[in-house]
């Protein structure tokens, strides 16, 4: 493989019009292949915004612009609404953080897969049956026939979480963005959904943008880890070099983590430095 | 050691929803004994039952069945005066348990309205200064504070009635972890200024053993392990979702 699956150079995004744009992500670069990247940093330094950008999938007042945005030789930024939508889903997806929101509420898990699972490939009412229980059993829920039938309200976060890990697999992206696919799970069904993630990456060969809050959870999952703080890729290191990360931030957030190896009285909190918001 | 000096005593706590063949048991006689001034964590799966223990002991759910003493006195359910100078709870996201059009004034002022206490605004500066809030953040409505300090307002809104014990429910996990540790130290240091006793329902192992002493694991509305934070952390959990949990943490 020459060139990288997806190529964000100097991505760019603000809202508002007028004389002052709020930035939100600045000079975002970095290249992603068959492996795990993860994205971290705290609510509101946006990293979600970047996994929305990608897909175009920014509210309209967002102004994007970038000196190069390709995946897999594809201008996404030139792209037309047409190309977008046959990217989107079936070689680009997203599993969105939360489920409530993100699921149809009027209807059934079934017919929402059997949806995903139909833009791929026509077939008969029982064949599209068949193929969403074994999407369902994929994703490890017990009771495919039942959950097939109920509606998002009925099922518990993590259960929601794997209703759209399934939609996604039905149409066998080659690259996700997974915005804090595991937040809403317990420990044991998180380990599951991981598990099923890696094999995704390590056997189908896809390339995975890892978006989350946890650093426990990143440096053990992830290939690679870029922390943003305030739109801006502050380090980018090897997951495995995590602990010997050298910006202050993210020495801070390593710091304030409460541990189970090493108990102490008070937890260091993060103190913050107003150069690191500067281009420098 | 006597019931005395016990802060919360729970025997056989037991809960159901439903009637008939569609009963669901949710909680499965759960004991617990909690001495005045400790902080003890409750731990488990979603649906394992915690959320609920701490419910019932509110005052939310009030069919249930066991004996439950706070401060030596037995406790049936009722949501009275008297139980909410004893027990207050923080819940878990600070956004949805303030009223949105509800100064953090008039947030701090109602428990104490409706307990008909005086002094009113000087308390109110009193529970700011504990939290380490700004004064003049009174005049302030949700929106226009941040999550971590939203929180901390929640924690003022259950301390202002001076109770011995706070139940606290996932009082971090809907915040980041750089201000999570903000309120980690925060509780700590209020429960040692004050005394206070501590139920805490965490998903965060580690969360739990850093602020508490012993803990509890549930699973399907039993407790299936208690131990000390100290036992745990040398390895000597003896269930197997303790031990699961565990190295799921500890990486």
């Amino acid at each position: 493989m020459t060139s990288p699956l997806l190529e964000v150079k100097n991505l760019n995004v603000a809202y508002g019009t007028g004389a002052a744009p709020v930035p939100v992500v600045r000079g975002v670069s970095f290249t992603l292949g068959r492996e795990k990247l993860a994205v971290v940093g705290e609510s509101g330094s946006g990293k979600t915004t970047v996994g929305r950008a990608l897909l175009r999938l920014l509210p309209r007042q967002a102004r994007v612009s970038a000196e190069r945005l390709h995946f897999d030789g594809i201008d996404l930024l030139a792209a037309n609404e047409r190309e977008m939508t046959a990217l989107r889903g079936r070689r680009l997806s997203m599993i969105m953080q939360d489920p409530k929101y993100s699921l149809n509420p009027v209807m059934s898990v079934g017919a929402q897969i059997g949806e995903a699972v139909r833009r791929v490939e026509a077939l008969s009412k029982t064949e599209c049956q068949a193929r969403v229980e074994a999407l369902l059993e994929r994703v490890r829920i017990r009771e495919p026939l039942r959950v097939a039938s109920q509606y998002p309200h009925e099922l518990s976060g993590g259960m929601g979480q794997r209703v759209m890990i399934a939609m996604m697999l039905a149409q066998k992206p080659q690259l996700l963005i997974a915005d804090e696919p595991t937040s809403a799970l317990d420990v044991s069904v998180r380990r599951e959904v991981l598990g099923l993630l890696d094999e995704l990456v390590n056997e189908a060969g896809l390339a995975l943008l890892f978006i989350s809050h946890d650093l426990n959870l990143v440096r053990a999952f992830s290939d690679r880890v870029l922390v943003m703080y305030a739109g801006r890729v502050v380090e980018s290191l090897a997951a495995a070099d995590l602990p010997q990360a050298t910006h202050p931030y993210t020495q801070g957030l390593l710091g304030s983590l409460p541990s189970l190896r090493q108990r102490r009285a008070v937890l260091p909190v993060l103190q913050r430095d107003p150069a690191w918001n500067s281009d420098a | 050691m006597s019931s005395h000096d016990l802060m919360l005593d729970v025997r056989g706590l037991t809960l159901e929803f439903g009637e008939g063949p569609q009963a669901r048991t949710v909680l499965q006689g759960v004991d617990l004994t909690l001495p005045a001034g400790q902080a003890f964590g409750l731990v488990g799966e979603s649906g394992s039952g915690k959320t609920t223990v701490l419910r019932c002991l509110a005052g939310q759910y009030r069919h249930w069945q066991g004996q439950v003493h706070i401060d030596g006195q037995r406790y049936h359910g009722e949501r009275s005066p008297a139980h909410a100078r004893r027990v207050q709870m923080v819940f878990q996201d600070p956004y949805g348990s303030l009223h949105p059009r509800h100064t953090v004034r008039n947030a701090l002022a109602e428990p104490l309205h409706v307990q008909r206490q005086d002094r009113v605004d000087e308390r109110i500066d009193e529970a700011l200064e504990q939290v380490g809030l700004p004064l003049q953040f009174r005049h302030r409505y949700p929106h226009q504070i941040s999550g971590g300090q939203r929180q901390r307002v929640a924690i003022a809104r259950a301390l202002i009635l001076r109770p011995p014990l706070l139940l606290l429910d996932e009082p971090t996990s809907a915040l980041d972890v750089s201000v999570q540790a903000e309120v980690l130290n925060l509780l700590a240091e209020l429960r040692q200024r004050h005394g206070l006793t501590y139920l805490l329902v965490s998903h965060d192992l580690a969360v739990v053993v850093h602020l508490c002493e012993h803990l509890a694991v549930m699973q399907q509305g039993r407790i299936v392990e208690t131990l000390s934070s100290q036992a745990l952390c040398a390895g000597h959990a003896q269930h197997p979702y303790t031990r699961a949990l565990f190295e799921a943490s500890e990486s």
